[in-house]
C-alpha cells in the first residue's frame, strides 16, 4: 500500500521529530535536574541536599509556608468566586458583559504588578499607609502572609467565576425545577443541589487556584518580606551569595514537582470520583435582580472587582508622579518614561515582542500537531508524547527555569543568555494549555469531514491546512490569546534565565522594583498592563464571553 | 463516467477480529444499491473500503475492470455523502460544491457553471452564499449531494445519509435522492439500516450481517421470497411459528403443533420430508375470523391480548393456542374492534408465506432470486 506508507511516514516523522524536542528540551532537563539533586561531583549519590533542607526549619517551613498561603487563597476563592459566579449566572446583573471583562483584566494581569499596585498603596510609604497615618493609624501593613494571601486572592478568584460560569451554564434548568417541586429551594437547593452538581468543576478550579497560588513567585517575592514560600526559596538558593548553588536549588526544584505532583494526583482522583457529564437543554434563565437582595449582589460583584482592579490603575498614574528612587514628590512629568527607556525599556518591550510572538507560533504549530497526533493516530508513542507534554503543568515556573539553565549551561548544548532559551522556557510551559485546547478542538472535528475533502481529491496535507486546521482555528486561536498574555506577564522563568540582551518587561519591573526605583517600575509596569490589556481586547474579538476558557 | 463494481472474496480484519470474513459482490454500472443490516453487520464498513478510508486485508476490489485495492481514496474518483453530511463549515455553501473541482484544478469558468448546476439541482441555489450552520439538515444533506456530484465521480457513496433527518423530511430527501441519481445516472453504493428507506430506493438491496451477505436481490424478492429466516425478520414484520413439513401422496403440507395442516406447494422439489420448519407469515398473511359458526373449522385458534388502531388497519397482538404468540393485521372495519379476550381462528395465506427450514434457516421456497452477480442491464441503462 504506497500511499498509506507515505501518509504514515509523514505523520511517523512529525511523531518522532515531535518526541525528539521533548526529550530533548523536557525530559533531558529533568533528568539534568535530577542528577544534579542527588549526584555530586566529589561524593557521588547523596541525599545531603535532602537532608540540609529538612534539618532546618528555615527551610522546610517555607513548604509549610507555600501550603498555607496557597490553601487560603484557594478557599477564599472559592468562597468569593461561587457566590459571584452565581449572581452572574442566576440573576440579570447590570453591566454583565463589563463585569466580565474586568474579570477577566483581574486574572491576566501580570501576577506581581498587583502586589506592587498593593505596596504603592499600603506599602511603607504607600498612599493608604500614609493617609492612616495622619489620623495615627499604624501598623497596617501589607507586608506578609495576609498581603500575599490578598493579591493572589485578588488575581486568581476570577478562575473560579470563569469555571463556575461555564458549570452553571451547563446545568438544566428542569433540574432547578425538579429540585424547587420536591421542596427543596433557596439556600439549601444552592447547596444540595447546584454545589453537588458543579463539584467536579469546583474541584478543577479549586486545583487550579492552588498551582497557581503554590506557583507563584511575584508576588511573595515583593510583599512576602519575612514570610518567605516555596518558589522564593528556589530563586534565593539558585542566587545565593557564595554562587549559584545548583545542588541545592535542584533539590528543592525536585521537592517542588513532588509536591505539585500530588496534589494533582489527589485532585484527579477525587474528579474522577465526581466525574458525570451534563448538558443543557433548558439553560437557566436570569432572574431579575430586584430589592435590597439585587443591590447587594450588584455591590459585591464591582467591589470585589474594583478592589482588584483599582490599585492597578493606580500604577499607570503612579507611572506620570515624579519620584526620586522610592520618594515620592509633588508634580508630574515624564521623568520616569526617560529614566524608564535609559533601563532599556525599549529592549524590554522588542524582547517581549520576539519572544511571545516566537513562542506563540511555536506552541500553535505543535499544539495542534500533537493534538493531530494523538486525536487521529492515537497509539502508544504518541499517547506518550501527550502525557509527557503535560508535565509542565506540575512544574513552578521557576523550576523549568532552574532545569533549563542546569542542562544548557555547559556543550553539548549551550543555550544560557539567549533569546532561544527563553522561548524555550515559555514553550514548555504552556504547551499543555494549548495542547489541551486544541485537542478538545480537534476532537470536535469529524473525522468524516477530513474524508470528504480526501474523496473530493485533496491531499492529506491540504486537508489539514485547508479544513482541518480552520475548523480548529476559533478554539485554538483563543487559547493561544490567552496564552500571549500569560507569556507576556510571566516572570517566574524569566527571572532566572535572564540576561541583559535577553531582558524583558516583567523582569525589568522586577528589577526596578527591587532596586526600589518606584517611578520606573511603575512605568514597566503600566506598559506591561497595557500590552495584557491589548490583549485582552483582541482575543475579546476573537471570542464569544460565553466560551471564554482558561 | 459511472462504473461497475466487482468485488472479489473481500476480507477485512481489525487486528484478530475478523469483521468480514469472504464477500463477493457485483454492482451494475449505473445501479442503486443498498447495504442493508443491522448495526455492526459490516455495512459500513464494507463501503469504506470502496471509498478507500478502510484497508482492505483480502480480495480484490474493481472498478470497471481496473483494480483499485491500493488507490488512494482521492484518485478514486468517488463521491461521498455522510452520516453527518460533513459540510466544511468554515465555509460558504458555493465555496463547500467548489472544493473537488478547485482541488482537480478545473477552469474557474467551469467551477462556476458546475456549480451553479449543481446547486440548482438540489435546490440549494438561494443559498449559495450562505455558512453552513444557518441551514437545515436537509439542506446541508442537498450540499453534501451536490459536493458529491459536481466532481462528476465514478460511484456515489452514501452512508446512512438520510439517518440524522426527522421521519418526514427522510422520506422527502429519499425521493430526492433517487430521482437525482436515475437523472445523474451513476453507479450508486447506498448503506442504511433503515429497512424501509432500501426497500423505497433500491434498485437492489445486499442484506447483510456479520459481514455476511444473507441476501442479495430486487426489493420485492427481498420482501417476498427472503433467502433464510434473518432476512425475513430483519425486512419487514414477521410472524415466527413452528411447523412441520409433510410430503403426502405426492402432495406437500405443512403442520402445526395444535395439529392444523394446510396445502404448501410452492417449495423446493428436494425439501426434505418430515422436517421441522419454521414458517414465517407476515401480519398480513394470517387471516382473521372471529370465532363462531361462520368461522372455517380449521386453523390456529387465538385470543386477542390487544389491539391497536391506525386508521387504515387494525393491529391485533394475538396468543396462539399453541403458546405462540403473533401480530396480525386486518383492515380497520367500520363497527367495531375486536375487544381484547376475544376467541378467533387465525389460518395462514399459503401463497404468500414461506418456511425455513428450522435447523439451516434457509428458505425451503421455490422462487428465491439470491444472486450476488449484477443482473443483465437493464433496458435503458447504457453500456458501461
Amino acid at each position: 500500500m504506497d500511499t498509506t506508507k507515505k501518509r504514515l511516514g509523514f505523520w511517523s516523522f512529525v511523531s518522532f521529530g515531535i518526541m525528539a524536542l521533548i526529550l530533548l528540551f523536557l525530559v533531558y532537563p529533568i533528568f539534568g535536574l535530577m542528577k544534579e539533586a542527588f549526584f555530586t561531583q566529589g561524593s557521588g549519590f547523596t541525599l545531603d541536599a535532602f537532608q540540609k533542607f529538612f534539618s532546618k526549619n528555615y527551610y522546610y517551613q517555607t513548604i509549610g509556608n507555600s501550603f498555607q498561603v496557597s490553601l487560603a487563597v484557594t478557599v477564599i476563592s472559592l468562597l468569593l468566586g461561587i457566590p459571584f459566579s452565581y449572581f452572574y449566572t442566576f440573576f440579570q446583573l447590570k453591566g454583565k458583559k463589563l463585569l466580565f471583562v474586568l474579570c477577566l483584566l483581574c486574572t491576566l494581569s501580570a501576577p506581581f504588578i498587583g502586589a506592587y499596585s498593593w505596596i504603592l498603596l499600603m506599602g511603607n510609604s504607600g498612599l493608604v499607609t500614609n493617609f492612616l497615618k495622619t489620623f495615627g493609624i499604624t501598623g497596617i501593613s501589607i507586608y506578609g502572609f495576609g498581603g500575599i494571601v490578598l493579591v493572589q486572592t485578588l488575581k486568581l478568584f476570577p478562575l473560579v467565576v470563569i469555571y463556575m460560569n461555564g458549570a452553571f451554564r451547563d446545568i438544566d434548568n428542569s433540574l432547578m425545577e425538579v429540585a424547587e417541586s420536591m421542596g427543596c429551594k433557596g439556600v439549601k437547593r444552592f447547596f444540595k443541589v447546584l454545589m453537588t452538581l458543579t463539584m467536579p468543576t469546583i474541584l478543577a478550579a479549586a486545583l487550579l487556584v492552588f498551582m497557581r497560588a503554590f506557583a507563584d513567585f511575584g508576588t511573595p517575592a515583593l510583599i512576602g518580606q519575612g514570610f518567605q514560600t516555596f518558589p522564593v526559596l528556589i530563586y534565593n538558593e539558585y542566587l545565593s551569595e557564595n554562587g549559584a548553588d545548583f545542588h541545592f536549588a535542584a533539590a528543592i526544584s525536585f521537592i517542588a514537582i513532588i509536591v505539585t505532583g500530588v496534589i494533582f494526583l489527589i485532585q484527579k482522583f477525587a474528579t474522577n470520583k465526581f466525574s458525570f457529564t451534563m448538558s443543557a437543554l433548558h439553560p437557566i434563565e436570569p432572574k431579575e435582580a430586584k430589592g435590597a437582595g439585587g443591590f447587594l449582589m450588584h455591590a459585591f460583584c464591582y467591589l470585589l472587582v474594583a478592589i482588584a482592579l483599582v490599585p492597578q490603575i493606580y500604577i499607570i498614574n503612579m507611572s506620570f508622579r515624579n519620584y526620586n528612587n522610592s520618594i515620592l514628590r509633588p508634580g508630574y512629568s515624564l521623568v520616569n518614561y526617560q529614566k524608564a527607556i535609559q533601563k532599556m525599556l525599549y529592549r524590554s518591550i522588542g524582547n517581549t515582542i520576539v519572544i511571545s510572538v516566537v513562542t506563540l507560533a511555536i506552541i500553535i504549530v505543535v499544539a495542534i500537531l500533537i493534538a493531530y497526533l494523538v486525536v487521529r493516530k492515537g497509539n502508544v508513542f504518541n499517547n506518550a508524547i501527550d502525557t509527557i507534554s503535560m508535565l509542565p503543568y506540575i512544574m513552578p515556573g521557576a523550576v523549568i527555569g532552574i532545569s533549563l539553565v542546569i542542562a544548557f549551561n555547559k556543550s553539548p548544548f549551550v543555550l544560557n543568555g539567549t533569546l532561544a532559551i527563553m522561548i524555550i522556557a515559555l514553550v514548555i510551559r504552556r504547551m499543555p494549555f494549548t495542547s489541551r485546547s486544541a485537542t478538545a478542538a480537534m476532537m470536535k472535528i469529524p473525522e468524516s469531514i477530513e474524508e470528504a475533502a480526501v474523496s473530493l481529491g485533496a491531499s492529506k496535507l491540504k486537508t489539514l491546512v485547508r479544513i482541518t486546521v480552520p475548523m480548529m482555528s476559533s478554539g485554538v486561536i483563543s487559547g493561544a490569546v490567552l496564552s500571549w498574555v500569560s507569556i507576556i506577564t510571566e516572570m517566574s522563568s524569566g527571572v532566572i534565565l535572564y540576561n541583559n540582551k535577553t531582558i524583558t518587561l516583567t523582569v525589568s519591573t522586577y528589577n526596578a522594583i527591587v532596586r526600589g526605583t518606584f517611578g520606573v517600575a511603575a512605568v514597566f509596569a503600566a506598559v506591561t498592563t497595557v500590552f495584557t490589556v491589548v490583549c485582552l481586547f483582541i482575543y475579546l474579538k476573537f471570542t464569544k464571553i460565553e466560551d471564554v476558557k482558561l | 463516467m459511472s462504473v461497475g463494481i466487482k468485488i472479489k472474496d473481500a476480507v477485512k480484519k481489525y487486528g484478530q477480529n475478523t469483521v468480514i470474513p469472504d464477500l463477493s459482490l457485483n454492482i451494475r454500472n449505473g445501479e442503486l444499491f443498498t447495504l442493508l443490516g443491522p448495526s455492526g453487520c459490516g455495512k459500513t464498513t464494507l463501503l469504506r473500503m470502496i471509498a478507500g478510508f478502510n484497508s482492505i486485508e483480502g480480495g480484490e476490489f474493481y472498478f470497471n475492470d481496473k483494480q483499485i485495492n491500493t488507490m488512494d481514496p482521492g484518485k478514486r474518483n468517488i463521491g461521498m455523502v455522510f452520516q453527518n453530511y460533513a459540510i466544511f463549515p468554515n465555509m460558504s455553501v458555493r465555496k463547500n460544491v467548489e472544493f473537488g473541482l478547485k482541488t482537480k484544478k478545473v477552469p474557474p469558468e467551469t467551477i462556476k457553471e458546475e456549480t451553479d448546476k449543481f446547486l440548482k439541482l438540489v435546490h440549494v441555489d438561494q443559498y449559495a452564499d450562505r455558512m453552513p450552520d444557518r441551514l437545515s439538515g436537509g439542506q446541508q444533506q442537498r450540499v453534501a449531494l451536490a459536493r458529491a456530484l459536481v466532481i462528476r465521480p465514478d460511484v456515489l457513496l452514501m452512508d446512512e445519509p438520510l439517518s440524522n433527518l426527522d421521519a418526514k423530511l427522510r422520506v422527502e430527501m429519499r425521493t430526492v435522492i433517487k430521482n437525482i441519481q436515475r437523472d445523474v445516472g451513476i453507479t450508486t453504493v447506498y448503506v442504511t439500516h433503515d429497512q424501509e428507506e432500501a426497500m423505497a430506493i433500491s434498485d437492489r438491496i445486499a442484506v447483510m450481517k456479520d459481514g455476511v451477505i444473507h441476501h442479495c436481490g430486487k426489493p420485492k424478492d427481498i420482501y417476498q421470497r427472503p433467502a433464510d429466516l434473518f432476512v425475513a425478520t430483519f425486512i419487514g414484520k414477521s410472524n415466527l411459528l413452528k411447523a412441520r413439513f409433510l410430503t403426502e401422496s405426492g402432495r406437500h403440507y405443512l403442520e402445526f403443533l395444535n395439529g392444523y395442516r394446510v396445502p404448501f406447494e410452492k417449495v423446493l422439489k428436494n425439501a426434505p420430508d418430515q422436517s421441522d420448519v419454521v414458517v414465517s407469515a407476515r401480519p398480513e398473511e394470517l387471516l382473521v375470523h372471529p370465532a363462531g359458526e361462520n368461522a372455517p373449522k380449521e386453523g390456529l385458534r387465538a385470543v386477542i391480548s390487544d389491539s391497536v388502531f391506525l386508521g387504515l388497519n387494525t393491529h391485533y397482538f394475538v396468543k396462539l393456542e399453541t403458546g405462540e404468540e403473533a401480530e396480525v393485521i386486518q383492515e380497520s372495519r367500520i363497527d367495531s374492534l375486536l375487544p381484547p379476550g376475544s376467541k378467533i381462528i387465525l389460518t395462514l395465506n399459503v401463497e404468500k408465506a414461506n418456511a425455513f427450514d428450522a435447523q439451516t434457516t434457509k428458505s425451503i421456497m421455490e422462487g428465491v432470486n439470491n444472486s450476488t452477480d449484477a443482473p443483465a442491464e437493464a433496458v435503458n441503462g447504457e453500456e458501461g
